[in-house]
């Protein structure tokens, strides 16, 4: 998948958890989860529970705790996804 | 100098009707929320029939962000919001705060934590799973869940906490509410309590040999509290909600007041004298009902309904003669008196606040609402009182003060006196 492919889909799994739906729609890779999108910091924890349902991988403590923009987010996805 | 403290905003969610106008019309009218339930047949449980609110869950979409929605599972915390907010916007407020309400608190009970929610837990745990129990498991299944999403909806910045006193649960959220601002404490507390009767609360009762089991092909005749065929109670569930205020704060904002409450008791029978973990020390009940009178600073003969606890066991029959005692009044005499599990079933924690949201609707509309399936008042009782005393049709009348009962394993008890406002 390339970022791009990446971004669309992740773009998806956030949304149930934003209710900034405006920037949600522009997001790019720059775009901080907690202070961009206004998610609550305890639902980071299902974001990542959501990712590893989406693309099937598992996320180990330390790649979630990079996890915390988009661009950092899609770096941890495409390395799970080597 | 104790403020008087006002009822100014009801909210319910129950069995035969979602929102105070439903409520009110079937309390008016009569109509059983008692329904037939084929997953208690399938369950091979003795009582197949169940009080059980015609609730959307999308309506929840009206009440919070859908952040919040999403991930939300827990029944109870659902009721608790819709009657917690219900109340809060019939008492003339908004929702949205950015400031903490500093006055404000909050006090809403339940008898248990959603048992479905629970289930979701031990079983992921169990499968080794629980790396995908997410975020918002712990605060739905801990006791306070339903406290906190209406706190938290409201911005309440007083005191918040959640009580839990069995089937005397919702009454004494009433009490403890009304205590605060009484006090001082708070100038404003939104009181009430949320019951989720799942299959797993119903299946240990139903255990207990204690619900109706000879109504299951007639489910609205099924709840028949101090009928000679009364069999057993009918579990039911749902959520009842006020909005109590100091008087003076509520009159500085013109607030709509519904009622008064007047006073109240909450005590323990200890388990002693014939109480147990399921029965009520008579000593006990007659006490609470006493002390409620003496705080409310009335005469027994001025109470004109009493909202009774009566469930539809054999307990009915000493509840009155604790009422008779207590009261020091029998047959011609006795207040007239109603049950309203006779229409919803027995909605166990909280039954309190949705019988008491029913009294201070009887208050204001000038009514008192019919017992249901009292067509064959059970001869124990009418040795007690006369049977004028159980109304079986509405009766269209001024109610100036209302006794309002529960009581509760553990041989708990609660009583409030509310009455209308002058």
């Amino acid at each position: 998948m390339t970022r791009q492919e990446i971004l669309t889909e992740l773009k998806k799994v956030i949304a149930p958890y934003t209710t900034n739906k405006e920037m949600l729609a522009h997001i790019n890779e720059d775009t901080d989860l907690i202070r961009d999108l206004k998610i609550n910091s305890a639902n980071l924890v299902d974001i990542m529970i959501d990712t590893e349902a989406t693309y099937k991988i598992e996320i180990d403590y330390d790649s979630a705790d990079k996890m915390m923009n988009v661009g950092t987010c899609i770096d941890v996805i495409s390395e799970k996804l080597k | 100098m104790h403020s008087r403290v006002v009822v100014t905003g009801l909210g319910v969610v129950s069995p035969n009707g979602v929102g105070v106008p439903a409520f009110l019309n079937a309390l008016q009218n009569g109509i059983s929320g008692i329904k037939f339930i084929p997953r208690y047949q399938e369950l091979n449980f003795s009582c197949h029939v169940a009080g059980a609110p015609d609730f959307k869950w999308d309506c929840l979409a009206d009440y919070i962000s859908e952040v919040t929605l999403h991930g939300l599972k827990a029944t109870n915390i659902g009721y608790g919001l819709v009657a917690a907010l219900d109340a809060w916007a019939d008492s003339g407020m908004g929702y949205e705060t950015d400031e903490p309400r500093w006055e404000t608190g909050c006090v809403f009970g339940n008898s248990i934590a959603d048992t479905e929610a629970m289930k979701n837990v031990i079983t992921r745990v169990d499968n080794k799973e629980a790396k995908k129990l997410g975020s918002r498991v712990v605060e739905q299944a801990m006791n306070s869940g339903v406290t906190s999403y209406i706190s938290g909806r409201l911005g309440l910045g007083n005191r918040v906490t959640t009580n839990s006193a069995a089937c005397a649960t919702g009454t004494q959220a009433v009490l403890m509410g009304y205590e605060y601002i009484k006090h001082g404490y708070a100038k404003r507390m939104l009181v009430g309590s949320a019951e989720q009767v799942d299959t797993y609360v119903y299946g240990a009762f139903d255990s207990m040999r204690i619900l109706s089991r000879k109504f299951n092909d007639r489910p609205e005749l099924a709840s028949r509290p101090m009928s000679l065929t009364a069999g057993g109670f009918i579990p039911g569930s749902g959520a009842g909600a006020l909005v109590l205020e100091d008087l003076d704060f509520a009159l500085a904002r013109n607030a709509t007041i519904y009622a008064e409450v007047l006073g109240g008791s909450s005590n323990c029978g200890g388990q002693r004298l014939g109480g147990s973990m399921t029965a009520a020390n008579s000593a006990g009940v007659t006490r609470c009902i006493k002390e409620a009178i003496v705080n409310s600073g009335i005469s027994p003969q001025r109470i004109d309904l009493i909202s009774g606890h009566l469930t539809a066991t054999n307990a009915d029959r000493q509840e009155i003669q604790n009422w008779s005692d207590a009261l020091n009044v029998k047959g011609g005499d006795f207040p007239l008196t109603n049950s309203l599990k006779s229409m919803i079933g027995h909605c166990l924690s909280a039954a309190g606040s949705i019988e008491t949201v029913a009294s201070v609707l009887q208050i204001v509309h000038k009514f008192v609402h019919p017992n249901l399936n009292l067509d064959d008042p059970n001869p124990v009782i009418t040795d007690i009182i006369s049977v004028d005393r159980l109304p079986v049709e509405m009766i269209k009348k001024e109610i100036n003060i209302v006794a309002k009962a529960n009581f509760g394993f553990g041989d708990v008890n609660s009583c409030i006196i509310l009455s209308k406002y002058n």
